[in-house]
């Protein structure tokens, strides 16, 4: 198929999603910095996002010059000014938009797209449901931090319920919404959630994110340590994080826990949390991850566990709650947006030949004056 | 019956010669209205007469059949002369039903022919036309020569020989608007093969049997027309005296999608049109997706920001990247098109202005969106705006857009509207050959690059697309650094940066062409018009003229920058008048720019200009001298 937007002088090889094809220039973690001071606060999250995204990018393949990152506004969309690559810094909440035009006018770039829960959820959530739905291939990257950052703390559509912030003084009255299942819904094949704090387990889901072909959402868990410090701490420190994750692995059952003696079974359609061991529970009763099943992926989105405050000294629970899924909640292969897009013009030029203005004009009735 | 054994005993007629004729079709919107008028153009077009059409919808789909508000309208002009508009009053009205007469019986001069539909003036017809009385009965077209023809029952005679299993009883009776159009077929003298090919080009291998129920009641309207001595004379319209070439008719919207092409042929580059439907823009749209065989890419965007906001992605990424809607959609994509302005990305937008504000006056004409593209954005944002004076200047004004969005690295509006977006004329087809090319630079030299480093003449910056290795570099909407382009808040950089953008702007006077005078130069009195209202400004300076009436007009192609002698042209008349569908917009803005004591012409109807309103008002203001 030919590719007529390529703008390097060489032949394009495959597309730049597929990491083990050309011989991509060898890049250390420096080759993607820019001389750019990197404007967040001291201790924010997006520090660790950046590290890890920096450190990960040289082990991808990919030349430079292919790479985009278009973001939209606020914190998490300074993204690209660090990033020694092609950057798009556009308006609130566009960035999808704006990244479909730059992928489906280029299918050679690896297009990345950096926004916020305000930015991706709020103001452009339209577009977020229709870039996923299109699989365009985007690597779509959300910093959930769950508060308005850049605009200093006002809530945003994943605060979570009463929460009081600057905006809601008195607390929120509005229900939050949950990404994945979002992303779910608007038919996304590659699905992910990580957190800030979990550098490896961020850079693993990044390199898989990396190689599926077609619109891939990834959830990263932030913290804004000055308008919404703590939020995700419950959840994620590293003294509970064992007991209160469950790290999805296809193919493998579900279990957790710091010793590994907790699983997830289905019980009817409610999942809950089992020992194993105890009353004759084993690992083949308990739910087998799948990628492909988008119901399981939807019934996993729908964990979202408000452990109680973490308290260091306190005594782990016989019996936890439901866990925080992270890890890859879906990942399927259906053909791009692009790539149906380029069939379609192949096809028009198999059939009607390549486009001739003059015949173009001249369709129809025409008629000659002497 | 066919035609010709009919002409066997058709009574014997003279034939006049017409100069001109105008005719109006109205029914329902479901009646095949625009189908019979858009029919009745391509044959006329085809005898070589000059023409000019004004399609005109209803709002609605499909309103409830055979009320006011549903009425569907198509009027042409056509001519053996040079004319430039759809005519002001018809000569003659098909009208299908009440609803259809009632509505534009008050357009119709005395004298002028009616021909009515008589089967559909039943109680129910009236009912819902809110006629009290009978129009064929009540006096109403008393000093009209009025043809009451019982259509649908004379549909459904001719196509009788058709068994209802094969083309149902409901799709015969859909083809009267094909027997009335072999009706004046016959009184224009017009021949069918036209319409005839048409049908079977179209539906022939589809639906043979709906393609020969209409054929046959073409025919049979034609013969019709023949054979019955109810029409007092047959006309003719001689063809008209055209500069040699070869021609076809079109709309605005087919010659903007012509265009956009041409020009990505034209600059080797591919076309993305972003867009969102929206009337009376939607065709352009339609259009584009035909033609993927041309490597176009159609993306039917979300919503009107991602409509822009793609096209803006895909000139970043190398592409012509064009978005299209209305004013409501404009006003929605105001945010992108800064994003444009700053970034100076090539971006052309095309705005099919219809009647607003809100959602306005969706299927008829305005040109108020004048000011919007001026001044629509936040802050200091200026756009180049460019506007099309006929349906076949849109292809050129659409190749003119892609080219200094190019060459200046900037946003370009291209404003049309409905009435030229809708209304055909014959077109000249250029030779394609003749059409110059579009020069595309993209730097690839990492050794002297910088992103906001300028041409010192055009004043653009360098457009360094993704995939170019050594130019890795970030843009975005905040202000950026002079030459280098990093973020800077620096107060005297954003000055120089604000007065640099729009110094950029007003470098593209170089590649626009300077304003020519029509009538006598040194006209005291002077018509300045933009857009579409070209046709109706010269044919009413043209009858100024006619009636000794020293008169000139300029027309503006280039709204921003204005041209270059525009000034000059303007200075020293004893009246500038501003004939416009707005309330006075580039009239705001020539007083503004020249200090000049313009007054304006101005209606908002939804209508375009009568040429008699028009020359009114210049008699009137010439007495005033």
């Amino acid at each position: 198929m030919s590719t007529p937007t390529t703008p390097s002088p060489a032949p394009a090889p495959s597309p730049a999603s597929a990491p083990a094809a050309p011989a991509a220039p060898k890049y250390t973690k420096k080759d993607f910095q820019t001389d750019q001071e990197v404007r967040w606060c001291p201790g924010c999250g997006d520090y660790a996002i950046l590290n890890a995204v920096q450190q990960v990018f040289p082990q991808l393949g990919l030349s430079r010059e292919k790479v985009v990152f278009v973001s939209g506004i606020g914190c998490s969309s300074r993204f690209p000014y660090y990033m020694n690559t092609y950057g798009f810094h556009s308006i609130h909440g566009r960035a999808p938009a704006v990244a479909s035009g730059v992928k489906l006018a280029n299918p050679d770039l690896s297009v990345w797209v950096v926004t916020g829960d305000g930015d991706g959820l709020s103001i452009g959530g339209n577009h977020l449901l229709h870039a996923l739905r299109r699989n365009i291939d985007l690597k779509i990257l959300l910093f959930n931090n769950r508060i308005y950052g850049l605009t200093k703390g006002q809530y945003s559509p994943t605060t979570p319920f009463a929460q009081t912030n600057k905006s809601a003084p008195f607390g929120t009255v509005e229900q939050p919404i949950n990404p994945i299942s979002i992303a779910l819904a608007a038919e996304a094949t590659w699905i992910g959630r990580s957190v800030d704090i979990y550098p490896k387990h961020l850079m693993e889901v990044l390199k898989k994110m990396a190689v599926h072909e077609g619109s891939a959402f990834l959830e990263i868990y932030q913290n804004c340590n000055v308008f919404n410090d703590e939020a995700f701490d419950s959840l994620t420190v590293r003294d509970v994080r064992d007991d209160r994750n469950v790290a999805l692995e296809h193919g493998k059952p579900l279990i957790f826990g710091k010793n590994r003696e907790w699983g997830i079974r289905l019980n009817g359609l409610t999942p809950e949390v089992v020992k194993l061991g105890e009353h004759g529970v084993t690992e083949k009763d308990l739910i087998v991850h799948n990628e492909k099943s988008q119901p399981l992926a939807f019934l996993l989105s729908r964990l979202e566990p408000t452990a109680g405050p973490y308290d260091p000294k306190g005594e782990r629970p016989a019996m936890p709650g439901l866990p925080l899924p992270i890890g890859i909640f879906r990942s399927e292969q259906r053909p791009t947006m692009e790539v149906r897009t380029r069939e379609q013009i192949a096809n028009a030029k198999k059939k009607l030949g390549e486009g001739s203005l003059e015949r173009l004009l001249r369709a129809g009735d025409i008629w000659t004056v002497a | 019956m066919s035609p010709d054994s009919a002409t066997a005993s058709a009574p014997t007629r003279a034939k006049e010669v017409l100069e001109s004729v105008v005719i109006r079709f109205a029914g329902d919107s479901g009646d095949g209205v625009q189908q019979a008028g858009m029919q009745f153009t391509n044959t006329t077009a085809t005898l070589g007469n000059d023409l000019s059409t004004f399609p005109d919808f209803p709002a609605e789909i499909r309103a409830p059949a055979g009320t006011l508000p549903g009425v569907s309208g198509y009027q042409i002009q056509f001519s053996s002369a040079d004319i430039h508009t759809p005519g002001d009053n018809p000569d003659v009205l098909v009208a299908f039903n009440p609803a259809a007469l009632m509505v534009n019986i008050h357009d119709m001069p005395t004298n002028s022919v009616v021909i009515v539909n008589s089967d559909s003036f039943g109680e129910v017809d009236l009912k819902k036309a809110q006629c009290k009385t009978n129009p064929l009965e009540d006096g109403t077209l008393n000093g009209y020569q009025t043809y009451r023809v019982p259509i649908t029952a004379l549909t459904l005679k001719a196509l009788e020989s058709i068994p209802h299993d094969v083309v149902s009883h409901k799709n015969k009776e859909r083809c009267k608007n094909f027997f009335t159009l072999g009706i004046l077929y016959y009184l224009y003298s017009r021949p069918m093969e036209t319409t005839l090919n048409w049908f079977n080009d179209k539906y022939g291998k589809k639906d043979p049997a709906v393609a020969q129920a209409n054929c046959m009641a073409l025919k049979a309207g034609y013969a019709y027309g023949e054979a019955t001595e109810i029409f007092r004379s047959q006309y003719s319209v001689p063809p008209a005296k055209y500069a040699p070439g070869t021609y076809r008719n079109i709309n605005g919207n087919e010659a903007v999608a012509y265009g956009l092409i041409a020009a990505s042929k034209l600059a080797g580059r591919p076309l993305f049109y972003g867009s969102y439907p929206i009337t009376p823009a939607s065709t352009i749209l339609e259009e584009l997706s035909r033609h993927k065989n041309f490597g176009v890419i159609t993306f039917q965007a979300e919503d009107e920001i991602a409509a822009v906001t793609s096209a803006i992605g895909a000139s970043y990424a190398g592409a012509i990247g064009v978005t299209g809607t209305s004013g409501p959609g404009i006003a929605l994509k105001s945010e992108a098109i800064n994003l444009a302005v700053m970034t100076e990305m090539p971006l052309i937008i095309v705005d099919i202005q219809r009647g607003g504000p809100s959602t306005g006056l969706p299927t008829k004409t305005e040109q108020a969106d004048l000011m919007q593209a001026m001044y629509g954005r936040n802050s200091e944002s200026p756009v180049c705006i460019l506007a099309p004076a006929t349906p076949a200047e849109c292809f050129d004004i659409a190749i003119q857009a892609v080219r200094i969005a190019i060459k200046y690295m900037c946003p370009v509006f291209l404003l049309s509207d409905g009435y030229l977006g809708n209304g055909a004329e014959p077109w000249r087809l250029p030779k394609i050959e003749d059409l110059p090319k579009i020069d595309v630079k993209f730097h690839s030299d990492p050794a002297n690059f910088a992103p906001y480093l300028r041409d010192e003449v055009s004043l653009s910056r360098p457009w360094a697309i993704p995939g170019t290795p050594g130019l890795e570099h970030r843009i975005g909407g905040i202000e950026k650094s002079h030459i280098q382009g990093n973020i800077n808040y620096d107060p005297e950089n954003h000055d120089f940066m604000c007065r640099v953008r729009a110094a950029k702007i007003q470098r593209i006077t170089a590649d626009v062409a300077p304003a020519t005078v029509e009538g006598p130069e040194d006209a005291p009195i002077l018509l300045v018009g933009w857009g579409s209202t070209y046709g109706s400004i010269r044919a009413a300076r043209e009858e100024a003229n006619n009636r000794g009436l020293k008169v000139a007009h300029v027309h503006v192609r280039s709204l921003n920058p204005l041209p270059s002698n525009l000034g000059k042209l303007i200075a020293g008349r004893k009246r500038v008048l501003v004939p416009e569908l707005n309330l006075g917009q580039l009239l705001f803005l020539l007083r503004a720019r020249f200090l000049v004591d313009a007054r304006g012409i101005n209606k908002v109807q939804g209508k375009p200009f009568r040429v008699s309103e028009l020359v009114s008002v210049i008699e009137q203001e010439a007495k005033g001298l």
